[in-house]
This record gives structure tokens, C-alpha cells and sequence, in this order.
């Protein structure tokens, strides 16, 4: 791969990691609160539906859903190697497809709620 | 080359079992499988707001409320910010060397700089959520 190619492949990556690692936790941390039956009230409907259909929430959401999608995907790839699944093309275009299909989705979605 | 080199053998599918730092790569990247799943748990739970429903909205939030997820949910946080946080925190310093004028600033500068972005990062996230 060309050296400007990569460069962009691995900023995503890296884009990806950080938001995954600064902020999954808080993500997790609300589906948790969720499931306890304590929903922060920004969760109720009426505030989360007016964050997500606004631009900055609309930005926000896609950004952290895709980047973090293409993080894991990126991750995934080498998961499959290391546990002994050696058909590295095949897992590539299943994984990065996934991944794809739940950027698509998300952008779907966010253009949706209005 | 020899004709007939010697070739160890290593499972491929169990090799990081014999070595304690192995194991702990494969304990951190398997992480990425929380990262996707909670990515498609939130463009599911996008998906019914964008139906417009309130009722679905609050009907998903309940059938969110089981013991089931009360446990995966805290078990999947601790593994996540021990294995992806917390390991990623430690890496920070060899992915981002800082450079203060001739020397390198010494390692835990750039750690602890991490866990404070991070708290506050949290912190608001929480505040505009309406958490406290």
C-alpha cells in the first residue's frame, strides 16, 4: 500500500481507538444505568430525540458510531489470524462490509430523525 | 538454507496460551468485539428513535431493564476499561511521544495527562446526559 494511503488507513484507526477508549466506557456506562432502571433523563425520549436531530448531535453520533465500527473492524481482522482462522481476504471483506453496512445504517438513521 | 529446516511446531489456534504476555494481547484485542457490538446496540437503539415513536422508545428502555444486561452490562465495563482503556492509556506514550524543547518529556506526563482528558471527557458526557 502507498505511504499516503496508509497514513489515512491508520489516522482513522487511531481516530477510531480513542474514541473507543475515551469513550465506550461512558456508552456502556449509560446502557448499564439503562438496564438498572435508573435512565438519565437526557436518555428519555423528548432530550435524545432533539440531541440526535440536531446537526451537533447528528455529527457526534455518526462520528463516534462510524470510527469506532472501523476500529473494530480494523482489530478484528487480525483477531481471526491470531485464533487460527487463517483465510485473511475472506474474514477482511466479511468484517470491513460489516462495518460499512453499520456506517450506512447509522448515517440512515441519523438523517431520519427529525 | 538446510534442505529440511526444523520447523517448531505452534498451534495456531493456541499459541498465546504458553506465554503471559501473549495472553494478555489476545485479553486486550478482543476488546474490539465490545467496541462492535455496543456500536450496533446504539444504531439499534438509533434505529427505534428514528421510527418516532415514544412508546417503542420507552418499550425498547424496558426491555433493556433485565438482570441479564444488568450483568453483561457491568461485567463488559470493567473488562473494557481494564483491557481497551486503561491499555490504551499505557500505550499513549509510544503512540504520542511529546517532545518539550530538547528532551522527551518522561512517559507518566503523557499517561496522566490521558486519565485527566479522559475523567473530564466522562464527566461531561454524564453532566450533559443529565446523570447527576
Amino acid at each position: 500500500m502507498a505511504i499516503a494511503k496508509k497514513s489515512v488507513v491508520w489516522g482513522l484507526f487511531a481516530a477510531g481507538g480513542t474514541i473507543a477508549a475515551f469513550l465506550f466506557p461512558v456508552l456502556i456506562a449509560l446502557f448499564l444505568l439503562v438496564a438498572s432502571g435508573r435512565t438519565p433523563e437526557g436518555l428519555h425520549f423528548g432530550p435524545f430525540h432533539a440531541f440526535a436531530a440536531g446537526w451537533p448531535g447528528k455529527i457526534v453520533l455518526f462520528f463516534v458510531i462510524s470510527l469506532a465500527l472501523w476500529h473494530a473492524a480494523h482489530r478484528l481482522c487480525v483477531v481471526f489470524h491470531d485464533f487460527g482462522v487463517r483465510k485473511d481476504k475472506v474474514v477482511a471483506r466479511a468484517v470491513y462490509l460489516i462495518a460499512a453496512i453499520g456506517t450506512v445504517l447509522t448515517a440512515y438513521y441519523l438523517y431520519a430523525i427529525r | 538454507m538446510s534442505r529440511n529446516p526444523y520447523v517448531r511446531p505452534v498451534s495456531k489456534t493456541t499459541w498465546y496460551m504458553r506465554n503471559g504476555r501473549y495472553r494478555k494481547y489476545m485479553l486486550r484485542e478482543v476488546t474490539c468485539l465490545l467496541v462492535g457490538f455496543y456500536s450496533f446496540l446504539a444504531i439499534f437503539a438509533l434505529a427505534i428513535l428514528a421510527g418516532g415513536s415514544e412508546a417503542a422508545w420507552n418499550d425498547f428502555l424496558v426491555s433493556q431493564q433485565t438482570g441479564f444486561w444488568v450483568s453483561f452490562h457491568a461485567v463488559a465495563l470493567i473488562y473494557y476499561l481494564v483491557y481497551m482503556t486503561f491499555d490504551w492509556f499505557k500505550l499513549a506514550p509510544k503512540a504520542l511521544p511529546l517532545q518539550l524543547g530538547e528532551q522527551k518529556a518522561p512517559d507518566w506526563i503523557v499517561i496522566v495527562a490521558h486519565y485527566v482528558a479522559w475523567v473530564f471527557v466522562t464527566l461531561v458526557v454524564f453532566g450533559l446526559v443529565g446523570v447527576f
